[in-house]
């Protein structure tokens, strides 16, 4: 792609962009995110080139570069759609045809009828009660969604730059290089009201005016792409779906705060992430929209990828400027602030993925425009990973004041097998539960924190009445506990403390003092851990002993877990009425606990059972159940 | 500088602008228990001891580090934050080996002493897994016992700011941190010059000189040995410490009276080979500035030093002198000259050296040490294993009488004894190289520019017409700079001094270790180095070449400074290593 040395030339791609995705007379977009890839979609993907090549008569594009041939059909990767638990997704514009659960063996159906005569393919649609959706915009999921920050995630090819200047992109970054002062980008920023949607709901535009009060001139703009909350996949959507909006908002960052260097910082664990984000900035730096003197205007601006080890902690803003740095990644005490000494120890803005996906919106609709949207104390949209118990799984925007009943049963569709609702974790690890006389509480910053849980980066995993709170209290401290970076010893010595004695209540083990002993390791992990990920730790066991002490107590003195999840309690049954004497379940049994006569009824030795339930999944006869 | 005004449980206190609450907190006289605090080296507010409250903020704060502001009101011994602090140590004690009876630091223990204070009345609180590790035996002057680590980094922020060595660190994460060296090496297989700077930075008994009184003992009461022993100068500046004396009280006399009652046959001063180096040293400086000699040359008394010079400088080995360093000197003059004059075969003396030093039972390992066909010494404790000794035969050293060193190698001058503290053997030197050059006494042997306690310090002296530009540096970061210009050939000194410890051999890896809360604000380095400087003062003779023994051993046995028996006796050779 030819280099765009002025705002006229970036005019002149844009229109050209346009035009070929409008000449389009069909789209095929198939998710390529995380989930649908895991599905299959990139063997649908190539399935679907190969038979359009199969067909003399059909002109395909395949690559942005075919934008001057008169191309008639696109055949195109695009982000997550995020339907993922319908996955794989295959999106056929301009139609809006959403089709779900796609195989491969779908594809031809695919082409002859939908490609090629615009016939749809029922079998494929969505359906929910006896309702069919045809089109994507009317499924429950997506209609009571409202989309800005993921708008283009599953509509766009995010492999390639001109998709995204077709919609409109880079116009927030025109607008700030050629009709703002960077006064003026952090003005709008902050009366719009940005606030983190990284966990914490820090105000953007303060944050961005302390950096660029700062005496020390050379500064960075720092995008935390280092999403690891269990369950969450916000940001990691957005990388892969949409990146240069990520990018446009970390531009029109340092153009407000006078950085000419800027780092994404993506976990490992995300590689189409890191390869789409990579793409991505190749391509602006070929086209010159991320470099030297960019559109002609004397603002530059580099960027780099760094890439996490793994490590949850450096999450934290210190841990990952020092990991950037090269240093090992562990939280530092603060003051100095990042804004002050950050990253190499300059003035540093460091922002999350989706909040700078939010700028170039802000900057183009206007600060009234996001203000319009949600609470007055917390605008805009979220997005959320909806997981776990909840008929329909993904990510989903909503926003900001949206009651967690509307995402659950409207979006979500209610609790799977229309099981009671008994909890959702939001914020992960470091977050709380909410619980039914929470349903209708606003999803924000500021009302969850009245109810000790937080927004946090966004994950959202529902639960039902067959999950033991103990276990969902030692998931997370587990998952704490694996992930403290060891510095301070509260975290450090705390969390395991805290995770030995779930460990002890979940097998049994454990007495009442151990309570004591939970709430007291709490009240010292939170008030005294270094780092805001210490001082959270303990969120989800107190959030959990509070709503659910008598679960708790059921666990030290009942030696009883009513959900039957956890193993320590289960004892199994034999039937000695449906059990046909088949010998099925001793073969099955990994230690022998099963004997018993051929044709009489078996029976378990408690003492040799580990409980592992291989004999339950084996019996034909339902002869086998879970006493308790 | 501008001055705050705060209140500190209530009181008014006013501290200079930027104060931390802890720095504030001691102005007024408060004390706030630290752990993990060293003040300029490790100042991470990690251990969560110095927790203290402050008005209007969300969560308690570590006082270590966070800086005070205007009308701040801060609490730090509320009820609710000794239960913390409590809850904070009995968490620490939970991975904690807990067998104090008989751990090296019992007694003097940071940890221990903390939890008396604060009232931890079960050290099993929290029960719970506690990780087992293998002591890390592979150095030849430390052992670290991480079951007794708090993972207070007090040794990795020494080890890589202080000395920039940096070959320890934590290693994994969470519950399963541990301190050691990359990969898991052991340290004796890293590139760790042995300076014992992370000993004396360590709260608690996690890490430790290698012990080697029984070997002293049990020489002594082999009767066919002939054990003789010379400490270092700046173990009388320090070994008080260890018997309730002040901080900078000088024990020479009672020093000698302790070794003597110890069961030694002789007991000698390492300040008789500290001027006898000077002579030798002096004499090489000499030849090489007027021979056109690699310049500048660097001492070698450092041990650590030396190692560090030969691990991460080999191709500047050329700068070092190859005088052997004044324990080395002693050990093998005693087998040579004193060996043939006393009739004893060396094989059967049994020199032994008290050094402030860790690095020094490194360096009596050394290739090139044995003047005799033995090693030059054959055991080297450090001050704190004297003391140890001294208590374990039941020698009170208070009551002891002060006595002088044995002849003839126990007299030394005022030069000898002020290689303790950083300048010293530069000093010393200047001392007799004036005099050889203008052939005129000098009138003032002190040299002050390069006394005190400065990393870095430089001096020029004009001597009978020529300017020597000098330069001294203690502590290895601040040897890393000085060698740095020396490699890029930016550096103009004729003679540079660098000591391996901060402040030279009196803040040793071997000497006494100083409580944090003292070492924080108090200058150790100075305090002892003056006691140096006294006993320096209080001398009649000054200079090392005037040191009448160490002339008569040239007359009766090695023949000229730098001549070929004394080369082959005194001076040593040096070896390449890589880093690790």
């Amino acid at each position: 792609m030819e280099r765009i040395e002025s705002r006229e030339a970036l005019g002149q791609v844009r229109e050209v962009s346009k035009a070929w995705i409008e000449q389009s007379r069909c789209r095929v977009l198939i998710c390529a995110g995380t989930g649908c890839l895991a599905g299959g979609s990139g063997a649908i993907y190539d399935r679907m080139c190969e038979l359009v090549n199969e067909n003399p008569d059909i002109e395909v594009h395949f690559e942005a570069e075919a934008a001057h041939k008169d191309g008639e059909i696109g055949i195109k990767k695009s982000g997550c759609h995020g339907f993922c638990e319908m996955g794989p997704l295959v999106k056929i514009e301009p139609h809006g045809i959403l089709y779900t659960k796609v195989q491969l063996e779908d594809c031809d159906e695919i082409f002859h009828k939908t490609i090629e005569k615009g016939e749809v393919v029922p079998h494929l649609l969505f359906k929910q009660g006896d309702v069919e959706y045809q089109k994507q915009e009317d499924i429950p999921f997506y209609k009571k969604q409202t989309r800005h920050v993921l708008k283009n995630c599953g509509h766009i090819d995010a492999e390639h730059i001109q998709e995204y200047l077709a919609i409109g992109g880079y116009e927030a970054l025109e607008k700030v290089l050629f009709h703002m002062k960077p006064g003026e980008v952090i003005q709008e920023i902050t009366e719009s009201n940005l606030r983190g949607r990284g966990g914490g709901g820090f105000d953007t535009g303060y944050k961005w005016s302390q950096v660029a009060r700062q005496h020390e001139k050379i500064r960075y703009v720092v995008c935390n792409g280092d999403e690891g909350d269990p369950g969450a996949f916000m940001d990691r959507s957005i990388m892969e779906g949409d990146p240069h909006k990520m990018i446009e908002g970390m531009m029109i960052a340092a153009y407000a705060v006078g950085a000419k260097e800027g780092y994404v910082y993506v976990r490992a664990e995300y590689p189409l992430a890191i390869s789409r984000l990579k793409l991505a900035i190749a391509q602006a730096e070929e086209c010159g929209l991320l470099g030297d003197n960019i559109l002609g205007t004397g603002f530059s601006f580099r960027l780099h990828i760094n890439r996490g080890a793994g490590a949850f902690v450096c999450g934290e803003g210190s841990a990952l400027t020092a990991s950037i740095e090269g240093n090992r990644g562990m939280p530092r005490v603060k003051p100095p602030r990042t804004v002050e000494q950050g990253l190499f120890g300059k003035p540093t803005v460091l922002n999350n993925v989706e909040t700078f996906a939010n700028v170039p919106l802000i900057i183009l609709e206007g600060s009234q425009w996001f203000k319009s949207i949600g609470p007055e104390n917390s605008p805009g949209t979220k997005a959320f990973a909806l997981t776990g118990s909840v008929k329909h799984t993904g990510l989903i925007e909503v926003p900001m004041g949206t009651t967690l009943r509307e995402v659950i049963y409207d979006i979500g569709g209610g609790i799977k097998d229309d099981g009671e609702f008994k909890a959702v974790q939001i914020g992960g690890p470091s977050g709380g539960c909410l619980v039914s006389p929470h349903l209708d509480v606003s999803l924000d910053f500021d009302s969850l924190k009245k109810m000790g849980a937080m927004i946090g980066s966004g994950g959202l995993v529902v639960m039902d009445e067959n999950t033991c709170m103990v276990e969902v209290a030692r998931f997370f401290m587990n998952f704490t506990q694996n992930e403290s970076c060891g510095k301070c010893v509260p975290c450090r010595e705390g969390t395991k403390r805290m995770l030995e004695i779930l460990e002890r209540i979940a097998t049994g083990n454990g007495n009442l003092e151990d309570l004591d002993l939970l709430e007291e390791l709490s009240s010292t992990i939170t008030e005294t851990a270094l780092c805001g990920l210490g001082k959270s730790a303990a969120l989800p066991v107190m959030s959990t002993l509070k709503l659910f002490r008598d679960e708790y107590v059921e666990h030290v003195s009942d030696k009883k877990c009513a959900s039957r999840t956890c193993t320590a309690f289960r004892k199994f049954i034999i039937s000695p009425e449906l059990c046909k004497g088949c010998s099925k379940c001793a073969r099955s049994c990994p230690v022998n606990a099963i004997s018993g006569r051929i044709k009489e009824p078996y029976v378990i030795d408690i003492e040799k059972c580990i409980k592992c339930g291989a004999c339950e999944s084996a019996c034909a006869f339902n002869a086998i159940y879970i006493e308790g | 500088m501008e001055n705050v005004n705060i209140k500190i449980n209530g009181l008014d206190v006013c501290a200079p602008a930027g104060s931390t609450i802890l720095d504030a907190a001691h102005i007024a006289g408060v004390k706030i228990p630290t752990l993990c605090f060293l003040k300029e080296i490790n100042e991470i507010g990690a251990c969560r001891m110095c927790v203290v409250e402050v008005k209007g903020a969300r969560n308690l704060v570590a006082a270590c580090v966070h800086p005070i502001n205007e009308g701040m009101e801060i609490l730090t011994n509320t009820s609710a934050l000794i239960e913390s602090r409590r809850r904070t140590l009995e968490l620490i004690l939970s991975t904690h080996d807990k067998r104090c009876l008989s751990c090296v630091r019992s007694g003097k223990c940071e940890l221990q002493e903390l939890c008396q204070e604060l009232g931890v009345e079960d050290e099993n609180h929290f029960e719970g897994e506690s990780p087992e590790y293998e002591l890390d035996e592979s150095a030849a002057h430390m052992i670290r016992d991480n079951n007794k680590c708090i993972l207070c980094r007090r040794c990795t922020a020494v080890c890589e700011k202080v000395q920039s060595v940096a070959v320890i660190g934590p290693n994994n994460r969470g519950f399963s941190t541990f301190i050691g060296s990359a990969f898991d090496m052991g340290l004796g297989d890293t590139s760790c010059v042995s300076c014992g700077q992370c000993i004396v930075a360590c709260p608690t008994g996690a890490l430790y000189e290698k012990d080697f009184t029984d070997d002293v003992l049990a020489a002594i009461a082999d009767e066919s040995k002939h054990v003789i022993v010379q400490p270092a100068p700046s173990v009388r500046a320090a070994l008080g410490e260890e018997f309730g004396y002040p901080m900078g009280t000088d024990v020479e006399g009672k020093l000698a009276a302790a070794l003597r009652r110890i069961g030694f046959d002789r007991v000698f001063d390492t300040d008789f080979s500290a001027d006898l180096t000077i002579i030798e040293e002096a004499h090489e400086f000499l030849g090489r500035v007027q021979n056109g000699g690699v310049l500048p040359l660097m001492t070698s008394c450092s041990p650590g030093w030396i190692k560090y010079c030969e691990h991460y400088y080999p191709d500047q080995l050329e700068h070092l002198s190859s005088c052997k360093s004044p324990q080395q000197m002693f050990g093998a003059v005693a087998k040579t000259y004193y060996a043939e004059k006393m009739g004893l075969d060396p094989k059967d003396i049994v020199c032994v050296s008290v050094m402030p030093c860790t690095a020094k039972k490194f360096e009596i390992d050394r290739d090139d040490q044995n003047a005799a066909g033995v090693p030059d010494v054959d055991i080297s404790i450090t001050t704190r294993e004297l003391a140890r000794l001294i208590r374990k035969l039941g020698i009170d050293f208070k009551s002891l009488p002060d006595e002088p060193f044995d002849d003839p190698l126990g007299e030394s001058t005022g030069a000898g004894v002020i290689f303790g503290a950083t300048g010293g053997v530069m000093e010393a030197a200047l001392r007799t190289a004036v005099e050889t050059l203008t052939g005129e006494e000098l009138e003032n042997v002190e040299f002050q520019e390069v006394r005190g306690t400065q990393g870095i310090k430089e001096a020029t002296y004009n001597v009978a017409g020529m300017d020597v530009k000098v330069a001294v540096a203690s502590g290895l970061s601040n040897a890393k700079q000085i060698m740095d210009k020396v490699r890029a050939g930016e550096a103009d000194y004729h003679f540079v001094e660098i000591m391996g410890c901060p402040g030279g051999c009196v803040n040793g890896g071997g000497q006494p270790q100083v409580h944090a809360e003292v070492r924080n604000y108090v200058d150790v380095r100075a305090i002892r180095a003056k006691a140096l400087y006294d006993n320096d003062e209080a001398k009649v003779i000054r200079k090392s070449h005037e040191n009448a023994s160490v002339k008569r051993l040239y007359e009766e046995y090695l023949g000229e400074p730098g001549g070929e028996r004394a080369h082959h006796i005194l001076h040593t050779t040096y070896v390449k290593r890589s880093i690790n």
